[in-house]
């Protein structure tokens, strides 16, 4: 049993994903790049969605477990990654700023 | 389907898509620094539609565990983004790409063994994007504590070469095939813990023999396996807006890898199989330091800048272990009211993570236009009379221009050595990462100022105001 109609749409969406990440991030200048690491490490914080579906699916016990201990480790990232890059970027002003 | 369901899924969907569009938007906004903090607040916007999108869009029924995880996990976040020092940022990277890998793989596993017990046939496009999921999530999780290890200096930061380790690392992919083939075929979760299993141990393979100066490669590198993490759990559960975000995060990493690679002049390759840095001892490296250098005192510094029309700063990693940064800006402020311009070199590498300088010089409050790329600024060196150099040596050796020989040749570097003169701060004759002399030492222009980077200049700034 294989879907491999779904399997190749992912893989389109995957595919264009890949290249506007391109576009969009080789704009992004050298001084930011701390910052965009930590804020990208966020976004991949968005397995949270997927630890969500496992937990709250699952029947058993195990996976409501396992599905939790997801959400704990993605939220770190989500709140941690935000919040810290927050706090670099109050610090990036221009000469003249006060 | 009833009705109500369709409306259901549709709305979640449609909110998928705004997720996407707001992660897309947030990025575009990190391309100046004037947008950036908006962006960051869009792409934290797309994540809460996210999450809301998914809580109101399925039948969640346990919720004491959910809650649980969200709490703890918020608060150990908030925590650590409190209090983490800007020199430590690379560790706070390293260590939450970890957390991202280690919650694929649990997402994968819990998926797997919610499908067995549920007794339906697992699709084979599902059993193989779960492989992909734990593999990749287990090798960014232990990669990504190897490198925290590193960076903090639990781990030795020199590479650690296993002697047939290639034949090991080979070896145990050929095992992670087979492991997954037989996964495919017929799921069981034995199959699916040997692979799981491998992929941990193959995180700590990759990662160990790798050196401490390559570290912002491999953080960039183990950033882009976090998002691709997450767009293989995006495959498992067949959500898109998990693929788009996880697939911007993966492209980000490789970029970031790209460029660093690129200022090392060195493949990605190169860096992966290790062992750059190990001193073989066999360039006659002994004979070298005998050569004569010149050395200075705080004070004879001081008279230099305060009398210069121009410098240029040129901040290294020693600069960020001396935390130093403070000092540096107050010195710079001191010699800009006597009217001298003052600028920052900053190379790509310098530092342990990807733009690390830029964000340490931010929280010393120096304006981000003060900080100069290698290309603005290489062709104003021969227009400065003083380069300061601060705890960064690979980076400035005229070496990887002239002479073909060494191991740095053709790497990009700041031309320091064309400046009317130099200081260099260094706490000692130590070559550096490369395990080069850095050949800027014994030119006739140049003074070392040896000693704590913080300690010598606050001394020069206290000799400044005297003067």
């Amino acid at each position: 049993m294989f879907d491999a109609e779904a399997l190749i749409i992912a893989l389109t969406v995957f595919v264009l994903a890949i290249f506007i990440g391109y576009e969009v991030i080789t704009k992004v200048p050298p001084t930011l790049h701390t910052p965009l690491m930590s804020g990208s490490n966020a976004i991949s914080g968005i397995v949270i969605v997927g630890a969500l579906l496992v937990a709250g699916k699952s029947n058993g016990v195990t996976g409501q477990i396992l599905g939790s201990i997801a959400v704990g480790l993605a939220m770190i990232n989500v709140v941690g990654g935000f919040m810290v890059t927050d706090r670099m970027l109050k610090m990036f002003r221009r000469s003249g700023d006060k | 389907m009833s009705t109500e369901t369709i409306l259901h899924i549709n709305v979640t969907n449609l909110a998928y898509i705004a997720a996407s569009v707001l992660f897309i938007l947030g990025l575009k906004r990190l391309g100046s620094p004037a947008t950036a903090r908006n962006g960051n607040r869009l792409s934290s916007i797309a994540m809460l539609v996210a999450v809301l999108a998914t809580i109101t869009g399925n039948d969640i029924t346990s919720w004491e565990w959910i809650l649980g995880g969200i709490l703890i996990g918020s608060i150990i976040g908030a925590i650590s983004a409190r209090k983490i020092a800007m020199t430590e940022m690379p560790q706070l990277v390293a260590i939450f790409n970890g957390f991202g890998g280690a919650a694929s793989g649990v997402i994968a596993t819990g998926e797997l063994i919610r499908l067995i017990d549920s007794g339906s046939i697992i699709p084979q496009d599902v059993s193989i994007t779960i492989m992909a999921s734990v593999i990749v999530g287990g090798i960014t999780l232990t990669g990504s504590f190897i490198a925290y290890g590193k960076l903090q200096g639990l781990v030795p930061t020199r590479p650690l070469l296993l002697p047939i380790r290639n034949v090991i690392n080979i070896a145990l992919l050929i095992a992670m095939f087979i492991a997954t083939v037989w996964l495919v075929i017929e799921p069981s979760t034995t199959a699916f813990f040997v692979a799981g299993g491998i992929a941990l141990a193959l995180g700590i393979l990759i990662v160990i023999p790798i050196g401490g100066a390559d570290m912002p490669v491999v953080i960039a590198l183990l950033n882009s396996y976090s998002g691709i993490a997450g767009a293989a759990t995006g495959f498992v559960l067949g959500n898109n807006m998990l693929i788009i975000a996880g697939s911007l995060v993966g492209a980000s990493g490789l970029i970031l890898t790209r460029i660093m690679t690129k200022a090392m002049n060195r493949s990605l390759a190169n860096v992966m199989l290790g062992g750059f840095g190990v001193e073989d001892g066999s360039n006659g490296s002994d004979q070298e330091e005998v050569r004569p250098v010149t050395s200075i005192q705080a004070d004879d510094a001081a008279t230099m800048l305060a009398y210069a029309q121009s410098v240029i700063f040129v901040p290294g990693y020693g600069l960020a272990v001396a935390q130093a940064q403070h000092q540096v800006r107050e010195l710079s402020d001191l010699l800009k009211e006597k009217g001298i311009s003052v600028k920052y070199a900053i190379h790509p590498v310098a530092g342990r993570m990807p733009g690390h300088m830029n964000v340490l010089l931010a929280e010393a409050n120096v304006p981000y236009d003060e900080l100069k790329d290698l290309d603005e600024i290489n062709n104003e060196f021969q227009r400065t009379d003083v380069a300061v150099v601060i705890g960064a040596n690979d980076v400035t050796n005229p070496a990887a221009r002239t002479d073909s020989a060494s191991p740095i040749y053709g790497m990009p570097i700041l031309n320091v050595d064309q400046a009317q003169s130099v200081i260099m701060m260094k706490r000692s004759m130590s070559s550096g990462f490369a395990g080069v002399q850095n050949e800027l030492f014994f030119l006739d222009k140049t003074q070392m100022l040896f000693g704590d980077a913080k300690d010598s200049v606050e001394k020069i700034t206290a000799e400044v105001k005297d003067l």
